[in-house]
């Protein structure tokens, strides 16, 4: 019941509102109660509502209001890319976009390939009834 | 269009020329022809114009004067083909007889019709005229180099004119047998010319033939304004 994830300098946020929507942003500062100071590598430090933000597990070690080239620097160190691809939330965004842009012909080949799949699977579960039942 | 012509005074914004009076007659040079010629601009002289042939006044004038239509000069130009569908690309046909088949687009008619085939073996789709508006371009392509469409135009596909056949008394009586008109042999042979190649370039690329054969139907949970063709 306690909260896990605080708004803290360092805390790593996911954009989920607006012209940033999808972005993986860094609190940079706290501005008053409702807005904070947010800074990302490919964008202008600015100021965001904490209701468009999803808070992460992911924080990084930076002082409060930190240069650009220190905050890249500290984002490299703690591999924030990398752990946030790794984990089941960044995995599952991406698995999202990846299914979002299938053409086609893609559609169709991955119908094909839950078909053969679920045929695998079918065979595999009735050889085990025959063998269990035998 | 003629190559690119040097343009000697540029509008640099709208009413503003680059060079004035002066420099615009100077960059012009013909100061620099005149001076060649001492002074004065070379002419030649006109040519001599023969004399006009009087008209003679008209034998016949029609009895009422007779508006004559505003001329027409337009040339009607086939529609403007979608950026996403060129020579071999997947086409979805959304309706008609082949509603949902995925299809070979093989070129525009002059028409602006798209020429399209199936292959026939493939999914039963002959070559074809489509709309452009009734069909969705995928960004699938197939290999096309190795088919020639230059004989195809929208001739090819008129309707034969019916042969009238006078009918005697009996012959009226007689119910109208329906003439089945076979297809002509020529459509069978070029259908083939086209779909060997063709047939070809799609076995080469996996599951591509499946797909060609297969319909497009929406299902369960796919919105069209969210899908990636």
């Amino acid at each position: 019941m306690p909260f896990k994830r605080y708004v803290e300098i360092g805390r790593v946020a996911l954009v989920n509102y607006g012209k940033e929507y999808g972005k993986l942003v860094v609190i940079v500062d706290v501005i008053d109660q409702n807005r904070a100071l947010v800074d990302a590598p490919d964008m202008v430090r600015s100021q965001m509502n904490f209701k468009r933000l999803s808070l992460t597990d992911i924080k990084i070690d930076i002082k409060r209001v930190p240069r650009k080239k220190a905050l890249l620097e500290a984002m490299e160190a703690a591999d924030v890319k990398g752990k946030w691809e790794k984990s089941s939330w960044g995995r599952k965004l991406i698995v999202q976009k990846r299914r979002a842009s299938l053409n086609d012909f893609d559609r169709f080949k991955l119908m094909l390939a839950k078909i053969k799949r679920a045929s695998i699977v079918r065979q595999e579960l009735t050889k085990l009834k025959k063998n269990s039942s035998a | 269009m003629a190559a690119k012509q040097k343009i000697r005074n540029p509008e640099l914004i709208r009413g503003v020329r680059k060079l004035g009076r002066s420099a615009s007659y100077h960059k012009r040079g013909l100061w620099a022809i005149k001076q060649k010629n001492g002074g004065k601009f070379p002419h030649h002289q006109k040519a001599p114009v023969a004399d006009a042939v009087p008209e003679k006044a008209p034998k016949f004038y029609p009895a009422d004067d007779v508006k004559k239509p505003l001329s027409n000069t337009r040339k009607p130009k086939p529609t403007k083909l979608r950026a996403s569908i060129t020579p071999g690309t997947v086409l979805i046909l959304l309706a008609g007889r082949f509603m949902g088949k995925r299809v070979v687009f093989l070129k525009q008619l002059p028409s602006g019709l798209l020429l399209v085939t199936g292959p026939f073996k493939i999914n039963g789709v002959p070559l074809r005229r489509v709309n452009q508006s009734f069909v969705i371009g995928t960004s699938t392509k197939v290999d096309i180099s190795g088919v020639n469409v230059d004989k195809f135009d929208d001739k090819y596909f008129a309707k034969q004119a019916e042969k009238k056949k006078k009918k005697t008394e009996e012959q009226f009586f007689e119910a109208e047998k329906p003439e089945k008109a076979s297809l002509p042999v020529e459509r069978k042979e070029d259908q083939k010319a086209i779909d060997t190649p063709l047939i070809k370039a799609i076995e080469s690329v996996p599951d591509l033939k499946y797909y060609l054969g297969a319909r497009f139907s929406l299902k369960d949970g796919m919105k069209p304004h969210e899908l990636v063709f």
